[in-house]
């Protein structure tokens, strides 16, 4: 699938998630590779109002829906892929007033099973902000997630 | 922590009402959680509402929304319970997903595992309808202030 292919259909599955919309995320690159999304700052995802430092439910919405969506840079078809778990590990504190960049790879595909892990960074992807591990399940493909969801994700043609 | 963040803790602790405190924290507002004293114990709970949805079609509660609420509860036990004179500082957080989360109230508990000087642990359960099937189990460690 071609890298443009899959950075439109990760557009499109973004959009289709009311929570993403909330906190203003964008994909910033998508290819066969990997998964980068955008979590901008803003005050409303504020954790410690004392240093206007994000909270760490934002960043996990980001990871989470990061490593969700990066299962589109190896699968060709959309499948629903609802997260087994995920485990975060913390670095250090986000710096206030700056978006935040998350970025997931698939590393293991197996007909059940996708393993995801990322990281999320700001200025430097060299010094994460946190680690991430995701592990998804496969619904298959009849499992398409709702009337019509897997086609508009899809694009029409595959 | 600033003296009035504390002032609001001690009276919230007191009055068993943690809005005024949660109005302080802007992601807690945005997602929309509450906590309420039940005896002894803490109850968190987070309201249906469509800002949170993942999944449009099911439809079915942002798993990173569950995660946020998880951790935000597990953050609140700890400075209810502590007595931590800081607001925790999270090291790490580690969720399984059981069940999809519905579009209808969620509630959640947390027990802290183990407290030490300066890291304690929190198990958290989050469920809809009977703590007995929760829709998701978590467990995070977090950094605390030594009180002096």
């Amino acid at each position: 699938m071609s890298d443009t292919r899959i950075f439109e259909r990760a557009t499109r599955f973004l959009s289709a998630l009311p929570h993403c919309q909330v906190l203003g995320l964008r994909v910033h690159q998508a290819d066969t590779q990997g998964m980068t999304l955008i979590l901008p700052y803003s005050s409303r995802i504020v954790g410690n109002p004392l240093n206007g430092v994000i909270h760490g439910g934002a960043l996990t919405s980001l990871m989470d829906t990061t490593c969700g969506i990066a299962t589109l840079c190896v699968l060709a078809e959309f499948e629903v892929c609802p997260t087994l778990d995920l485990r975060i590990d913390y670095m250090h504190p986000a710096e206030p007033h700056r978006d935040v960049y998350g970025f997931a790879q698939c590393y293991r595909v197996t007909p059940d099973i996708i393993f995801t892990r990322g990281f999320a960074y700001q200025d430097d992807p060299n010094q994460p902000i946190a680690h991430v591990v995701g592990t998804f399940m496969r619904m298959g493909k009849g499992i398409t997630g709702g009337k019509g969801l897997a086609g508009a994700i899809n694009g029409g043609a595959v | 922590m600033s003296e009035d963040l504390k002032a609001l803790l001690h009276e919230a602790h007191a009055q068993g009402n943690y809005g005024p405190l949660l109005e302080r924290i802007p992601y807690a507002q945005l997602i929309g959680i509450e906590c309420s004293r039940v005896g002894d114990e803490l109850l968190f709970r987070l309201p249906a509402n469509r800002d949170n949805i993942g999944n449009p079609l099911l439809p079915a509660i942002h798993g990173g929304v569950i995660a946020g609420f998880m951790e935000l509860a597990a953050a609140l036990h700890l400075l209810v319970f502590t007595g931590s004179s800081g607001l925790p500082e999270i090291i790490d957080f580690s969720l399984d997903y059981l069940r999809a989360g519905q579009f209808r109230d969620t509630y959640a508990t947390c027990q802290v595992c183990r407290q030490g000087r300066r890291v304690a642990n929190v198990a958290i359960t989050a469920w809809q309808s009977t703590l007995q099937e929760p829709i998701a189990t978590a467990r995070a460690h977090f950094k605390i202030e030594e009180n002096n």
